[in-house]
């Protein structure tokens, strides 16, 4: 087993390296100069030649290279152009919103996912099993802006139950403390006993999780449906309702054991996924996470934060999948052996 | 007995998987999956539309009539209403699907073509050139998807063109991955060997000879892929980054109207359905041909 992990984190390294040298030279190699495009058309002779020394442009493409591993191996992404704030700085205020977001969407649509494709498998061309696969058919043909936009109309607009947008209400005077807004709540609740803040914090999550979780949810009804009937086919499940055991415990002890094996690497996936992919979501309910900040960055043409953005991510993504590839080797011991 | 001869005989007697019979046959299979003929429709009913959009609309998609501003659907006679400047809404949609057809196409063609050839040499060839392109595949995955495509278009700059480029590089890696694994598949089966003793060239191998009978999952990923790159550009024009003002994209049509929602629900909500069949169309023929083609899962 440990030899098996070492082999995987071995395996990290030339793809960290790769992203790395991805991300250098799709920046520098990008048409036009950069120093001009970050300042605009109105900028003097005087101020490129200092955002260009800034950034290291004067130096040879080589010798950049170098330099931007070096740093980035050291843990430094440069600074924003627009903020002036270090970029580790800038990403890390943003991150628990982002991870905020991107947990309660996959609990949202594993628990769902995983009941309805349970209910779906158990119940096989019934109309539990059609309609629950055309939901999640449309559901992963659906665009997340648009879906984002008519929850607005209806619960924020139409029926004026959830907010729609932000984080908090503004008029709770908020301080966070780790700026994850729902444990922040608990403990203001605890704190001064009342619960206003956890409130104000659970609706604004409301939509755009489900906005953020359809997708993940159609696709993990989909796996849990389709790994529950190839379970549902084995001998020992057969076995077992010959011996007599009540369907509902072959069903939920035996069966989905052994089906939640796949799905648990699509939630993982999943999760990686909607670190990134909030862009859209971010953006529309304006959560102060990653995603909005790395699209407001390219907006602006903060190279440097784009540059840190996408790398941070990356990063995120891939360790996130190794991860969920060695916990799933460690659930499944047979894959170790291949 | 010439070469040429013992070639027409050898090949006479060995049949590769893929004849004429193998499609007429999956064709046959697919009129009979439900769901992947009500994609097939849907798919004919859009692309019917995008051909013969001059006719099928009711009037010009760029046209304003400031008057009728907004004006709800089945009113004075536009069917589908009006957006903030006057123009006819469902005019608007048959002409955006032209656009995401183009779009989805166009895009994975680029996709195919590059992830494909990479994909076949890959497969092919194995050892080192094989490790060489899976490493950087690996590295182009290392990126979620939505995110390289954004990036990619930032650097280029924003513009329908360029939006079709970075979604066709993004998918490229994989495209490249599902032929690589069927041409590994091919590349020992005795058609393959018998060829190659024929003195058969590389390039011929590849292309003529392999390639025909490792298409068939790379037609599913490509099927589904269509689906996928009208998606993304949607949510790219939705974000700025895609087709520009006055094209009458479908995600551009929803950005530029989304502060109407509190006023006028149709013209948000209704270019979000084409958005939503048409994708649908290609999902569930994608499906449809994946039960069909995709030998793994044939009984």
């Amino acid at each position: 087993m440990l030899k098996f992990i070492l082999k995987r984190l071995a395996l990290l390294i030339p793809t960290l390296l790769g992203v790395i040298t991805l991300v250098f030279f799709m920046i520098a190699l990008a048409p036009g100069d950069p120093a001009r495009v970050m300042l605009g058309e109105r900028a003097n002779a005087e101020q490129l030649a200092q955002l260009r020394s800034e950034l290291g442009l004067d130096q040879p493409l080589s010798k950049q290279y170098m330099l931007y591993i070096g740093r980035v191996l050291r843990g430094d992404l440069g600074k924003s152009i627009v903020t002036q704030q270090k970029i580790t700085k800038e990403l890390s205020d943003r991150l628990p919103a982002t991870i905020e977001l991107a947990l309660t969407a996959t609990l949202f649509a594993s628990i769902l996912g995983i009941v309805l494709g349970v209910a779906a498998a158990r119940k096989r061309n019934s109309w539990v099993d059609y309609s629950t696969m055309t939901g999640a058919l449309v559901g992963v043909s659906m665009p997340v802006f648009w879906l984002a936009l008519v929850l607005i109309m209806i619960f924020s607009v139409g029926l004026d139950l959830l907010p729609t947008g932000g984080r908090m209400n503004v008029r709770l005077y908020f301080r966070p403390i780790t700026n994850f807004y729902l444990i922040d709540g608990i403990i203001m609740w605890f704190r001064e006993g009342k619960s206003d803040y956890f409130v104000s914090a659970l609706k604004h999550l409301i939509l755009p999780t489900v906005a953020l979780g359809t997708i993940p949810l159609a696709i993990i009804a989909r796996t849990t449906r389709s790994s529950m009937l190839e379970v549902l086919k084995q001998d020992y499940v057969k076995t077992a309702r010959a011996a007599g055991v009540p369907e509902r415990k072959v069903v939920f002890r035996y069966a989905l054991r052994n089906a939640l094996l796949p799905v648990i690497t699509v939630i993982g996936i999943q999760f990686g996924l909607l670190l990134s992919g909030a862009i859209l979501t971010e953006t529309i309910f304006a959560w102060p996470g990653i995603g909005k900040w790395i699209y407001h960055s390219i907006g602006a043409r903060d190279f440097p934060a784009v540059q840190g953005g996408i790398l941070f991510i990356s990063f995120f993504f891939v360790t996130i999948n190794l991860v969920v590839d060695l916990l799933y080797s460690v659930i499944n011991p047979r894959i170790r052996l291949k | 007995m010439s070469d040429n001869m013992t070639k027409e005989i050898i090949e006479e007697e060995i049949t590769p998987p893929a004849e004429p019979g193998f499609w007429k046959e999956s064709w046959y299979q697919l009129t009979r999956n439900r769901a992947a003929m009500a994609g097939l429709i849907i798919i004919s009913v859009f692309t019917l539309m995008a051909i013969f959009a001059p006719l099928a609309a009711p009037e010009d998609p760029l046209e304003q009539t400031i008057p009728a501003r907004l004006t709800a659907p089945f009113t004075d006679g536009y069917i589908l209403g009006t957006d903030d400047l006057g123009r006819d809404l469902l005019s608007r949609i048959i002409y955006g699907g032209r656009i995401s057809l183009i779009i989805g196409v166009v895009s994975v063609s680029i996709s195919l073509a590059l992830g494909g050839v990479l994909g076949l040499v890959a497969g092919y060839f194995g050892g080192w050139v094989d490790r060489v392109i899976m490493r950087v595949i690996d590295i182009m995955l290392a990126f979620p998807y939505i995110l390289l495509t954004i990036v990619i278009v930032a650097i280029l700059g924003p513009s329908l063109m360029n939006a079709m480029v970075a979604i066709g590089i993004s998918q490229m890696p994989r495209y490249a991955r599902v032929l690589r694994a069927s041409v590994m598949g091919e590349r020992e089966q005795d058609y393959v060997l018998a060829e190659r003793s024929l003195g058969t060239n590389n390039f011929e191998l590849m292309f003529h000879t392999i390639l025909p009978n490792a298409l068939a999952p790379t037609m599913v990923q490509a099927t589904l892929g269509v689906g996928e790159a009208i998606l993304s550009s949607a949510g790219l024009s939705f974000l700025g980054l895609g087709a520009q003002p006055p094209t009458p994209e479908w995600g551009l049509m929803i950005a530029s109207s989304k502060q109407f929602i509190t006023s006028a629900w149709w013209v948000v909500t209704l270019p979000g359905i084409a958005i939503l069949l048409a994708v649908l169309g290609f999902n569930l023929l994608g499906d449809g041909l994946r039960d069909i083609l995709d030998p793994r899962l044939r009984d």
